[in-house]
C-alpha cells in the first residue's frame, strides 16, 4: 500500500479530512499506514535541488565534525550524552544522507528521519550559536521537516495541526463566530469587576490589534479576559479582528510551508483591513516567531517585516509598566522565590533578552527573582518546543528531554516559574506532573492583574 | 624535479587555488536567497554588514564568544593549531623570499624564533585534536575517512617542513616533499573540506547577517553569532 487513506502525501485541507484523521485514536492506523508509505525519490531530489542552496549545502560540507556543538544541545545532555544526540550527527545522518543519496532512501530511513526531526530536535537553535562555523542545525531541521512533510512522514498531530491552519486559519477548529463569542462571553464575566470592560471587534485605525493562541479560546478563555482587562486598565485603543486573529502556527512545526503562508496571510490581511498602528500577540513564543519573524518571508514580503509593526506581549507589558500606563501596588509584588523561562523563539531568535526581566523588576520584590543558569539567549529549551509537547508518539522522549529544565529550575530553588510562552508553560506544567518537584507556573497576565493599582475612575461603584 | 615543483606545478596549484576560491565564494553568495533563507539581506545592508563583521570578528578572537569560553581547552587547541597553520605558511621568511621571486610580491614576515614557537604549539595542539577525535565519543561518532584525509593533507607540508628545518636526513628530499605536499594543499583547498579556510568567512557572515537583520538585530540586540 503506497499511499494510506490517512497517512499519505496529501495535505489535509477539508474539515471532513480533519475529522477523519482525528477519529483515528492517537493516530494508530495513521502510523501503521506510514510503515508502508512509499517515497517519491524524484520529487524529493527535485525539491532539494530547487530549495537546498548554498547556505545549507555549505553548512553540511564544511562541518568539521568537531563535536563542539554537542554540549549545547539539551537533548544530548538529557540523554546522558548519547553521541547519537550530537546536533551535527543528527543532521548529517538524516538530511546529509538524503542529499548524499540524491533522495533515494527507503521507508525505514524516513521513519527514522521523522523521529530525529521531531523527537531529537526542537529547533531551539541553541547549537547554532556554539558552532565556530556558524552552522545552525535547528534551521536545517526545520528544512528537513519540510521535506519529510512533503513525503507524508510527519507526526499525526502535526499533520492535523497544519490541516487546521489550512481550513480554519487557526490551530484548532474554531470559527470566527466561536472566537468572538468566547471573547465577548469572557469579558461579560468580568464586567462587574471592571465596569466598561469590552472587547472592541474589528475597529479600524486602533492603536493595537490583538492576536491570540487558539488554545486560549478553546481551553484557557480567562486568558482572553485578562488581556482585555489589562488593555482596559492601561487605557489602550485596541481591537480584535474577526478574521486573522490566530498568531500561532503548527504548520511551521509541521514543515507545511504552504499552510504557513495561508496562516500568516490571514493575519496580514487583517492588518491591511483594520490598519492598526501596531499588532500585539499574546504570550506565546513560536507564534511570535511564526507571524512576526518568519511569516513575512512566507508571505513574500521583501521587507522581512509584517505590514504593521508587530511586537510581543512582553514588549507591550514592559512599555506599559515603564510609562506608568499600568501601575503595580508595591505591597502586592511577588514575594516567593521565582524564576523565568526565556523562550528561545523570541529571546535567542528575536533578541528580547532583557524585556521580561524589566517586567520582573516591577512585579517581583527585590531578592526573590533567581535567574536560571544559563539564561537569556543562552537558555536551554524548556524541553517541549518545536511541536514536541504535542506529539503523543514521542511522549517518552519528550519526558526525558524535560530533565534539563527540571534541573535548571531545581538549582534556582524557585517555587514559581514564570513562563510567558504557551509551549514553555505546557512543558513546565508537564514537567511538574512527571517529576513532581513542587513548583507552580504562570503566564504574566494573571500575575500582573493581581497586583495592579486600579485608577479610581475604572473601579466598580460601591453600592450603598 | 625541484624546478618542476617550484615552476609550473607551483603556478598551476596556486592558480587553481585562487580561482577556485573566488569562484566558490561567488557561487556561495549568489546562492543566498532572501526567501529561502528567510533573511532580507538586501533590505538592510548596513545591519547585515555589521552583523556579519561582528560574527566573524568575535569568533576569530580567542575566547571572544560564549561558545569559545564554554570549551576552554578545545578553544586553546583550536587557536594553537590554527595560528600555526595560518601564520607560518603566510609569513615565514623563507616563504616570502620564494613568493617575491615567483610572484613578485611578499608579505610581512615573522622571525624564525616566532615561527619555531608557533610550529611547536601547532604540533602540540594537533596532537590534542587527534587524541580528541580518537577518544571522545561525541567526536568519534562523526569522524569519517575524509576528516582524517584532510588532517593528513594539511599536516604533511607541516611535518616535511619541520624535518627540513631541523635537518633530519636529506634536506633537498624533505624540501621537495614539503613543496609538493604544500601544492597538494593548495589544490585541495577549493575541492575538499579545506574549503573551510574561506567558506568559514562566508558561513559566519551569513549567520551574522541573519541575526543582524532578522533575529534580533533590528531590535537593537547585538549577539555575536
Ligand atoms: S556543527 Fe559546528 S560545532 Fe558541530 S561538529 Fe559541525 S563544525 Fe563542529
Ligand atoms: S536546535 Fe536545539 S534541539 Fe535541535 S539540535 Fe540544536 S540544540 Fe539540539
Ligand atoms: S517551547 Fe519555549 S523554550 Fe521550548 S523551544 Fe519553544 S520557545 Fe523555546
Amino acid at each position: 500500500m503506497p499511499e494510506g487513506t490517512l497517512c499519505n502525501k496529501k495535505p489535509v485541507d477539508t474539515a471532513q479530512g480533519i475529522t477523519t484523521l482525528l477519529a483515528d485514536q492517537s493516530g494508530k492506523t495513521y502510523y501503521q499506514e506510514m510503515k508502508s508509505l512509499e517515497i517519491d525519490s524524484d520529487l524529493l531530489w527535485k525539491t532539494i535541488q530547487n530549495t537546498c542552496k548554498s547556505r545549507i549545502r555549505t553548512w553540511l560540507e564544511i562541518c568539521a565534525h568537531c563535536g563542539m556543538c554537542a554540549d549545547s544541545c539539551f537533548l544530548y545532555l538529557a540523554n546522558d550524552r548519547d553521541p547519537k544526540q550530537v546536533p551535527a550527527y543528527k543532521i548529517q545522518s538524516t538530511l546529509g544522507e538524503i542529499i548524499k543519496k540524491k533522495g533515494k532512501v527507503d521507508n525505514a530511513f524516513m521513519l527514522h528521519a521523522m523521529e530525529v526531526a521531531w523527537a531529537q530536535c526542537t529547533c531551539c537553535n541553541r547549537c547554532g550559536t556554539y558552532c565556530p562555523h556558524g552552522i545552525d542545525t535547528g534551521i536545517m531541521f526545520g528544512y528537513l521537516r519540510g521535506l519529510l512533510y512533503q513525503q507524508g512522514f510527519v507526526p499525526w498531530e502535526m499533520k492535523i495541526g497544519a490541516g487546521m491552519h489550512r481550513v480554519y486559519q487557526a490551530q484548532m477548529d474554531i470559527s470566527s463566530e466561536d472566537y468572538i463569542d468566547t471573547f465577548e462571553w469572557m469579558v461579560e464575566e468580568y464586567e462587574d469587576e471592571y465596569p466598561g470592560l469590552t472587547v472592541p471587534v474589528d475597529v479600524e485605525d486602533a492603536d493595537i490589534m490583538y492576536t491570540v493562541n487558539a488554545r486560549e479560546a478553546k481551553h484557557y478563555p480567562e486568558d482572553l479576559a485578562e488581556a482585555a482587562i489589562l488593555f482596559h486598565i492601561a487605557g489602550e485603543k485596541w481591537t480584535v479582528p474577526t478574521k486573522g486573529w490566530e498568531l500561532t502556527s503548527l504548520a511551521m512545526f509541521a514543515g507545511d510551508w504552504a499552510a504557513c503562508k495561508i496562516q500568516v496571510q490571514s493575519v496580514y490581511d487583517a492588518m491591511e483591513r483594520l490598519k492598526p498602528k501596531r499588532m500585539i500577540g499574546t504570550e506565546c513564543g513560536h507564534a511570535h516567531r511564526a507571524t512576526v519573524v518568519e511569516g513575512p518571508y512566507w508571505a513574500g514580503l521583501k521587507s522581512g517585516r509584517p505590514p504593521v509593526e508587530s511586537i510581543h506581549y512582553i514588549e507591550w507589558l514592559a512599555e506599559a509598566l515603564r510609562s506608568g500606563k499600568l501601575k503595580i501596588d508595591p505591597a502586592k509584588r511577588i514575594k516567593e522565590k521565582c524564576t523565568l523561562q526565556d523562550s528561545c523563539n523570541y529571546v535567542r531568535n528575536h533578541g528580547l533578552r532583557d524585556t521580561a526581566r524589566e517586567i520582573l523588576s516591577y512585579i517581583v520584590e527585590p531578592g526573590y527573582f533567581i535567574d536560571m543558569d544559563p539564561n537569556r539567549q543562552h537558555n536551554f529549551c524548556c524541553g517541549g518546543g518545536g511541536g514536541f509537547n504535542g506529539i503523543g508518539y514521542f511522549r517518552k522522549q519528550r519526558n526525558v528531554g524535560l530533565k534539563v529544565k527540571r534541573d535548571q529550575i531545581l538549582a534556582t530553588g524557585a517555587t514559581l516559574v514564570i513562563a510567558p510562552c504557551h509551549n514553555c508553560w505546557d512543558a513546565i506544567r508537564d514537567l511538574e506532573e512527571e517529576y513532581e518537584i513542587g513548583i507552580r507556573w504562570s503566564f504574566l497576565k494573571p500575575l500582573i492583574i493581581e497586583m495592579l493599582e486600579i485608577p479610581e475612575h475604572l473601579k466598580p461603584v460601591e453600592e450603598e | 624535479m625541484h624546478a618542476l615543483l617550484t615552476g609550473p606545478i607551483f603556478y598551476l596549484s596556486s592558480g587553481v587555488c585562487i580561482i577556485g576560491m573566488v569562484v566558490r565564494l561567488y557561487l556561495y553568495f549568489k546562492g543566498l536567497s532572501w526567501q529561502l533563507d528567510r533573511v532580507a539581506y538586501k533590505q538592510y545592508p548596513v545591519m547585515g554588514f555589521k552583523g556579519a563583521v561582528r560574527s566573524i570578528y568575535k569568533w576569530l578572537i580567542p575566547y571572544g564568544t560564549y561558545g569559545w569560553r564554554s570549551q576552554p581547552v578545545m578553544a586553546a587547541a583550536f587557536f594553537g593549531f590554527h595560528l600555526g597553520v595560518v601564520l607560518i605558511p603566510l609569513f615565514l621568511i623563507g616563504h616570502n623570499v620564494f613568493m617575491a621571486e615567483k610572484l613578485g610580491f611578499s608579505l610581512f614576515t615573522i622571525s624564525a624564533c616566532t615561527a619555531d614557537i608557533l610550529a611547536w604549539v601547532a604540533v602540540a595542539s594537533l596532537f590534542f585534536l587527534i587524541l580528541r577525535r580518537l577518544v571522545l565519543a561525541e567526536v568519534r561518532i562523526m569522524t569519517d575517512r575524509k576528516d582524517w584525509g584532510v588532517l593528513l593533507i594539511s599536516m604533511a607540508p607541516f611535518m616535511t617542513g619541520m624535518l627540513a628545518r631541523y635537518g633530519v636526513g636529506d634536506y633537498s628530499f624533505w624540501i621537495n616533499a614539503h613543496i609538493l605536499t604544500g601544492e597538494i594543499v593548495l589544490l585541495a583547498i577549493p575541492f575538499t573540506k579545506l574549503s573551510h579556510v574561506f567558506l568559514f568567512f562566508a558561513s559566519r557572515a551569513q549567520l551574522g547577517m541573519d541575526f543582524g537583520i532578522k533575529r534580533g538585530g533590528l531590535k537593537g540586540t547585538k549577539m555575536a553569532w
